[in-house]
């Protein structure tokens, strides 16, 4: 913590900033100049995102250790009926309980 | 300044105050994890400022640990932003009539949240003005930065995460953003192939490809099955949920 920032991660921010900007405005001059997507090309950028965050989570769920996999499991089947912020407390009281009470 | 305006101001600062209030978790907990994850207070404040995409900016901080090539850092945040590409284009109707210059700033502010309120409000026939936009953006943006920087503060004094159990929050968020998805075509083989891939990957590759590999067999699967799979879908979703 001895210097504000550091040079790569200043580039790394620079641009992740530039490509986030690039689409908030690409889909309106794509779409103000074109008409039409291919079915497949739409179909696979409608998966990205889910399938982008899933990678995220799968692996984190399985090599977390015995706690962390069954407290994703518990928050699975919280966030089939809840929002994502009572979804999180359900998962962290969860993590919680596991880690004081039942571990020791 | 007419009633109108007055009247526009007040709607979006009150809209956009709620979506603060519920935002404000995450923004907290982005200044944690920056700071659990090696960067500086004031390097999270800058990704909160230029950035301002929570979801990107948790997965662009958790790749930075993991020692991701930079390109790679890039293309996740881009990947996981690249849904605004679907919400500019379906607001492009409601944002034509303003100038070039109060675009390209409204839309810097576009967000999950600002394109659902400004999709209800030029679907119901109201004028999207410049005004209304940017008092609802900034009402979120300034709260974002503001509790970047308190979450910041609170990581250098939090010490372990695990001890308050804020390591399992991240991956709990995630699963709650694809949860979000699953409205949409296909959801369940994407997920399940880019789980199954992001895993296998991990175990045969190693970190960090294992999220670019996973993501691609999700992709693919989304590319190559059927357009229509609505009868495919139903028997699969038993089976998992079975097991869940």
């Amino acid at each position: 913590m001895d210097t504000l920032f550091h040079a790569q991660t200043l580039l790394i921010i620079a641009a992740g900033a530039i490509a986030t900007y690039l689409t908030r405005v690409g889909g309106y001059i794509f779409i103000t100049r074109m008409k039409r997507i291919p079915p497949r090309a739409e179909a696979a950028l409608n998966a990205v995102p889910a399938a982008v965050l899933t990678t995220l989570v799968a692996p984190a769920a399985v090599t977390g250790g015995w706690d962390v996999s069954l407290t994703m499991a518990v928050a699975l089947l919280a966030g089939m009926r809840l929002a994502l912020l009572p979804m999180l407390a359900v998962g962290w009281i969860v993590v919680m309980i596991l880690r004081y009470f039942v571990i020791g | 300044m007419t009633p109108a305006t007055k009247e526009e101001i007040r709607d979006a600062f009150r809209r956009g105050i709620a979506v603060a209030i519920a935002a404000a978790p995450f923004a907290v907990l982005f200044g944690a994890v920056a700071i659990d994850n090696s960067l500086t207070i004031a390097e999270a404040a800058l990704m909160s400022a230029t950035l301002y995409a929570g979801a990107s900016q948790l997965v662009g901080v958790e790749l930075f640990n993991h020692n991701v090539a930079p390109w790679l850092v890039v293309l996740s945040i881009f990947a996981v932003n690249f849904r605004h590409v679907l919400y500019s284009a379906a607001i492009a109707p409601h944002i034509r009539h303003l100038s070039f210059f109060e675009k390209a700033t409204s839309l810097f502010l576009l967000t999950d949240p600002q394109f659902a309120e400004t999709e209800r409000r030029g679907d119901a026939g109201i004028r999207v003005t410049y005004i209304w936009s940017m008092v609802l953006g900034l009402s979120v943006y300034v709260p974002w930065l503001c509790l970047t920087v308190v979450g910041g503060f609170l990581g250098n004094l939090i010490g372990d995460p695990r001890s308050i159990g804020i390591d399992v929050l991240l991956p709990i968020y995630f699963m709650g953003l694809v949860l979000g998805f699953r409205s949409r075509a296909n959801w369940l083989p994407v997920v399940i192939a880019s789980g199954a891939g992001s895993i296998l990957a991990l175990h045969f590759v190693g970190s960090p490809w294992h999220v670019s590999l996973g993501a691609l067999a999700g992709i693919a699967v989304a590319a190559l099955l059927p357009l229509d799979a609505k009868e495919a879908e139903a028997p699969i979703g038993d089976v998992i949920e079975g097991e869940a």
